[in-house]
């Protein structure tokens, strides 16, 4: 689309649809469009090299507004980790206990999705490659919340700086189960302050990334998003959205399944991988 | 929904400036389409899938279809929703099961789709069935897959193969083949292989699923896709299709509030129907997909076809009492008649509007037969006749008949037989106006050979009408009734011998004066009890 020798209407159409093809959905899409319109024509150029130099500046200046740092100082520092079914979210959390152990940070990872059908034994599967600590459910289909409590007892007992706690997927539509997070939530501030909420949002998803953010910021005070499966041909364009009407910062990227293929969020890199 | 103001609201704004019924302007359409676009990518729908869609409504709309019970914008959703059921799919298929058991069925798709709880309801599913199905853990590579999948098996209450541990460990495709020597051994007559979700660019684990699929010769390969999936969906399921090939799709996680745009593009791009539509947790929530219901979902048409239904409704009540006040004061003209027969080409409102009669439900299944070319030919003879002729067929003596035969390009026998099946239909409707019974062959005594029973009439009907109570679906499903009993090269006049409607007998050169014979009562007996 850049490799033209004069932006025309083609150049034009050809943006729009790179950008709704990448899921920025039609709001910004339409915006995006507009502003580089008038920038265009500001700069009297006609050139597609500048109009790309421009989409690329215009993305990187949008996404960098947020600052990316995960704040763990506390501790232990508490990770709640929450999002919808298959995103990503025990993945991340194998992923993420094996980063901070490379720092030599001692990690705990709470069991605390008690509902999926072996979800417990996954997340030790992980634990285990990432030499964290596991805290079980004693009993089959525990509550969550007790989970979660004993996850950040056994790190205050035993000096364990971070504990991870793995919840259930479930969609943010249903009522009760985001009043399980609320109580998941409250239930660990009684013993410590939570350092991070993470959502962790699929990069496939569409529009409905937003109304999942929205419904787990309210729910469970998310404080971060981890955006998973960027390896595969989704875009993820509905983060942008995402992080301006809520204010809440991309924290980590998820860009395959093995142990080490997490990164933290870099502007410049993540609007290469969308526009080239 | 608050961020977005759905598709109903915009569609209300837009409607309030276009309250004139009839045909549709370009600006109407326009502003209509433009507003459909946007709730199509909102819902998303991919791109490529939106632009042709919208292309096709705007075309259909602007072809001068007209529906006078509707305003113009009401109009232009009424294709769309048509539109979309057709995409979708108009009826939900069925699982093809193998001749010789065991039936296989190999799934596939993303990671996180939902594949591994979809495996264990559909074991239940078919369990409830009197099924005996086995699942196979040729998940390998996430880590408790195999476990997991035991555990779904155990709650769903049958049996699970997996001989090997995963998470690493095992070759899935000999997983999947050893499987179906195991099932033919234990005697399951379903096989469901459950495999890893991997990426459609991954190049070694799309090959990896053609090998489990050539090991295993399934007879459905399922495409397992999140509901919530975006623009992507057109690519993987491409990437797919051309890795594996799926023979159907299932949709998760539809008890979300996604609009599940995604549908509409793998239906459309792959061309293969989705099958199944999961819906929770729990391993009881999963029905067959529902192709109308998920059109109201994608553009959150639930008002506006409440609407158009009532409009619809309306005015079908308001013209069958006026059709009825004709028939019971005789002055039901040839005018009358032909349009009656023409609104019966757009949407079938002549059923229904029989149906308003009453005592008149027994006709709806003849009428289900009827013949679109009828009303080419009638409405060629009609239109040459005079006004005069028209309000009073009594003026039709043989002079004037053969005028009009050759005005119409049709024989005077021909006009003879209009005129006498008008009088003979008219002479009915006013006993069904009056609240009478009609009598219909081989139940009793028949006045006049009126309905059914044509030469032709010896294959079986094929189908019947739409019970479904959404009109838009019903008037899809009619048309393709409509236009699945048509025979090629019925033009050049050639007469055709099939399927006769409303008292205009297709059999042309035999007037059926008597009523129908033996043989005719006989099959229409038989379509009858069905
Ligand atoms: N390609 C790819 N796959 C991923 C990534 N992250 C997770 N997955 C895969 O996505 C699937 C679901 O991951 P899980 O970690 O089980 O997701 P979850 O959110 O914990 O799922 P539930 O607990 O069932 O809601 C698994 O097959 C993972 O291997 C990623 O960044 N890239
Ligand atoms: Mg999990």
């Amino acid at each position: 689309m850049f490799a033209k020798r004069t932006i025309d209407d083609e150049t034009w159409d050809d943006l729009e649809t790179a950008l709704i093809t990448g899921d920025f959905g039609i709001d910004v899409t339409d915006q995006i469009v507009g502003d580089l319109r008038a920038k265009v024509a500001r700069y009297n150029t006609t050139d597609p090299k500048d109009l790309q130099r421009m989409l690329r500046e215009t993305l990187e200046e949008r996404f960098s507004t947020l600052d990316s740092t995960l704040k763990l100082t506390e501790r232990p520092a508490i990770v709640l980790v929450v999002g919808v079914n298959g995103v990503g979210k025990t993945t991340t959390i194998g992923k993420f206990a094996k980063f901070l152990a490379n720092y030599n940070r001692t990690v705990v990872v709470g069991a605390a999705d008690t509902f999926r059908a072996a979800a417990v034994e996954q997340v030790a599967t992980w634990a285990e490659r990432a030499g964290a600590h596991i805290v079980r459910p004693q009993q089959e289909g525990q509550d969550p919340a007790s989970v979660a409590f004993q996850t950040v007892d056994y790190a205050k007992r035993n000096n364990i700086e971070i504990a991870i706690i793995d919840t259930a997927g479930r969609l943010q539509t249903k009522g009760g189960l985001m009043d399980e997070l609320t109580k998941i939530r409250r239930v660990i501030e009684k013993q410590a302050p939570v350092a991070e909420v993470l959502l962790v949002l699929d990069a496939t998803t569409g529009q409905n990334g937003l109304l999942q953010a929205e419904a787990f910021i309210e729910h469970a005070g998310v404080t971060g998003l981890v955006l998973t499966k960027l390896d595969g041909s989704a875009k993820a364009g509905f983060v942008l959205a995402v992080q301006e009407r809520t204010g809440i910062p991309i924290k980590l990227i998820g860009q395959g399944e093995g142990i080490n293929d997490l990164t933290g969020f870099t502007p410049h890199v993540f609007v290469q991988n969308l526009i080239g | 929904m608050a961020t977005f103001g759905n598709l109903s609201d915009r569609l209300a704004e837009t409607f309030r400036n276009l309250r004139t019924k009839g045909k549709l302007s370009p600006a109407d359409v326009d502003t209509t389409v433009r507003e459909i676009r946007r709730a199509l990518l909102d819902a998303d729908v991919a791109l490529d899938v939106v632009k042709e869609f919208t292309g096709r409504v705007r075309e259909r709309a602007l072809g001068g279809e007209v529906n006078r019970a509707l305003n113009p914008a009401q109009q232009v959703v009424q294709i769309v929703n048509e539109e979309l059921i057709t995409i979708l799919g108009g009826e939900a298929r069925q699982i093809q099961f193998a001749k010789k058991p065991p039936t296989v069925i190999m799934l596939a798709g993303l990671q996180g789709a939902g594949k591994t709880t979809l495996a264990g309801k559909l074991a239940k599913w078919l369990a409830k069935q009197q099924h005996t199905p086995l699942l196979v853990a040729a998940d390998l590579q996430r880590p408790n897959a195999v476990q997991q999948l035991e555990v779904v098996a155990r709650q769903a209450g049958v049996a699970v193969y997996a001989p090997q541990p995963g998470n690493g460990v095992g070759n899935p495709v000999r997983v999947a083949k050893d499987s179906i020597k195991w099932a033919i051994d234990k005697q399951y007559d379903v096989v469901i292989v459950d495999t890893a979700g991997r990426l459609g660019v991954d190049a070694d684990m799309m090959k990896q699923a053609a090998d489990i699929r050539k090991a295993v010769d399934p007879d459905e390969v399922l495409f397992v896709i999140d509901a919530m999936i975006g623009q992507d969906a057109v690519a993987t399921a491409k990437a797919f299709q051309a890795g594996v090939d799926f023979t159907g799709v299932v949709l998760t996680k539809l008890d979300g509030d996604a609009r599940g745009g995604a549908a509409l593009s793998v239906a459309s791009v792959t061309g293969r129907p989705i099958i199944f539509a999961s819906t929770g947790e729990s391993l009881d929530d999963f029905e067959p997909f529902h192709p109308d219901r998920m059109a109201s979902r994608i553009l959150d048409l639930g008002d506006i076809l409440t609407l158009i239904e009532q409009a619809q409704g309306a005015f079908d009540e308001e013209e069958a009492a006026k059709v009825a006040e004709k028939f019971r004061t005789d002055s039901f003209t040839l005018d009358d008649f032909l349009g009656q027969m023409q609104q019966l080409r757009g949407a079938g409102s002549l059923k229904k509007m029989i149906g308003m009669l009453p005592g008149a439900g027994a006709m709806k299944e003849q009428l289900n037969n009827f013949d679109e070319r009828e009303i080419v030919r009638t409405e060629a003879i009609i239109q040459s006749m005079t006004k005069a002729e028209r309000t009073n067929p009594k003026l039709l003596n043989g002079s004037r008949r053969v005028r009009i035969a050759r005005g119409s390009g049709m024989t005077v026998t021909d006009v003879n037989q209009l005129v006498q099946r008008f009088e003979q239909a008219s002479k009915m409707m006013k006993t069904v106006a009056k609240g009478g019974v009609p009598q219909i062959p081989g139940m009793g005594p028949m006045p006049g050979a009126a309905f059914g029973g044509g030469r032709g009439r010896q294959q079986p009907p094929k189908k019947k009408g739409s019970k479904s109570g959404n009109p838009a679906k019903r008037a899809t499903e009619n048309a393709a009734i409509l236009s699945g009993e048509k025979v090629p090269g019925a033009g050049g006049g050639t007469p055709a011998p099939a399927g006769t409607g409303f008292g205009l007998g297709g059999g042309r050169g035999e007037a059926p004066a008597g009523g129908p014979s033996e043989k005719e009562l006989e099959s229409l007996q038989k379509f009858l009890r069905r």
